[in-house]
Formats: C-alpha cells, sequence, structure tokens
C-alpha cells in the first residue's frame, strides 16, 4: 500500500478513534487487496510505511461485500460491471480472512 | 453499518476506482473523510 496513503490512514484513525472508522477497498486482485486488508489492520507487512509495526485493527471490507448495505441503484450503476469481471469469491475470501484474523472493530 | 462512519476509501484503477465507491459509501450514509484511487502498475 502506499506509503502515503498509509500515512493519512494513520492519521485519520488516530483524529477519529480506530473504531468510528471502516475502510473499504476496491482491489481488483484478492493479493492486493488481501495485503491492503492487512495493513490496515495488523501493520505493513513489508516494514517500509507509516504502518508497519502498527495495528490499527480498522474493520475493513471490499466493496463487494457491502452490496447489501448500500442502494441497490447505486450499486447497480456503480460496481456491478466490475463484479461481472473480477474474481468476487477470492477477493472477498481474502480480504474477509484478514479481516477475521486481525480486525478488532469489524466482524 | 456505515451511516456515521469516518469511511477511508481505498480504490484501484484496474478494479473498483474510488469515486465508485464513494457514491456507494455515501447511499449508506457513511462519511468519505478519505477517497483515493491507487494504481498498482
Amino acid at each position: 500500500m502506499d506509503l502515503e496513503n498509509q500515512r493519512r490512514v494513520k492519521e485519520i484513525a488516530e483524529k477519529n478513534g480506530a473504531e468510528n472508522v471502516i475502510v473499504v477497498l476496491g482491489g481488483a486482485e484478492a493479493e492486493a487487496a488481501g495485503l491492503a486488508a492487512e495493513t490496515v489492520t495488523a501493520g505493513d507487512p513489508t516494514y517500509a510505511g507509516p504502518l508497519a509495526g502498527v495495528q490499527l485493527g480498522l474493520a475493513v471490507y471490499h466493496i463487494f461485500e457491502l452490496k447489501d448495505h448500500v442502494d441497490a441503484g447505486v450499486y447497480d450503476e456503480q460496481i456491478s460491471m466490475m463484479e461481472m469481471v473480477l474474481d468476487v469469491d477470492a477477493i472477498t475470501a481474502e480480504v474477509s480472512g484478514m479481516r477475521k484474523a486481525h480486525s478488532k472493530y469489524g466482524q | 453499518m456505515l451511516k456515521g462512519k469516518k469511511v477511508v476509501i481505498l480504490g484501484d484503477r484496474d478494479g473498483v476506482p474510488g469515486p465508485a465507491i464513494e457514491e456507494c459509501v455515501k447511499s449508506a450514509g457513511g462519511d468519505v473523510v478519505f477517497s483515493v484511487t491507487e494504481c498498482f502498475v
């Protein structure tokens, strides 16, 4: 995950309280989405950025997992096309696995 | 679930871009505090 984005996420969690923050991902590949989920929960696995060793434990979801929580018309318009071309099962399995293992605030 | 939460969006240029996720989050009452579209290439 981009180092500048790590810095921003850390800053937002500190300012608002980690329990009030939700991270929503749009990653195209399971591995990259999983790495981003790991970074905002357990810390930067590459130990390169501001979240190295920082376990924010944020609630993190891929947008595909939030289908039932957003407006159906908006989802259909904005997301459904990518839902058809990407490997939804692999992406959601990876992100939810990271969340269940490391998140303090997401289920 | 998103209502009243501070939402950070990490979109992907080759997947779902930030602005598309933003529209969804706003429709669910989430407060978007940061939105970016990353490029992994």
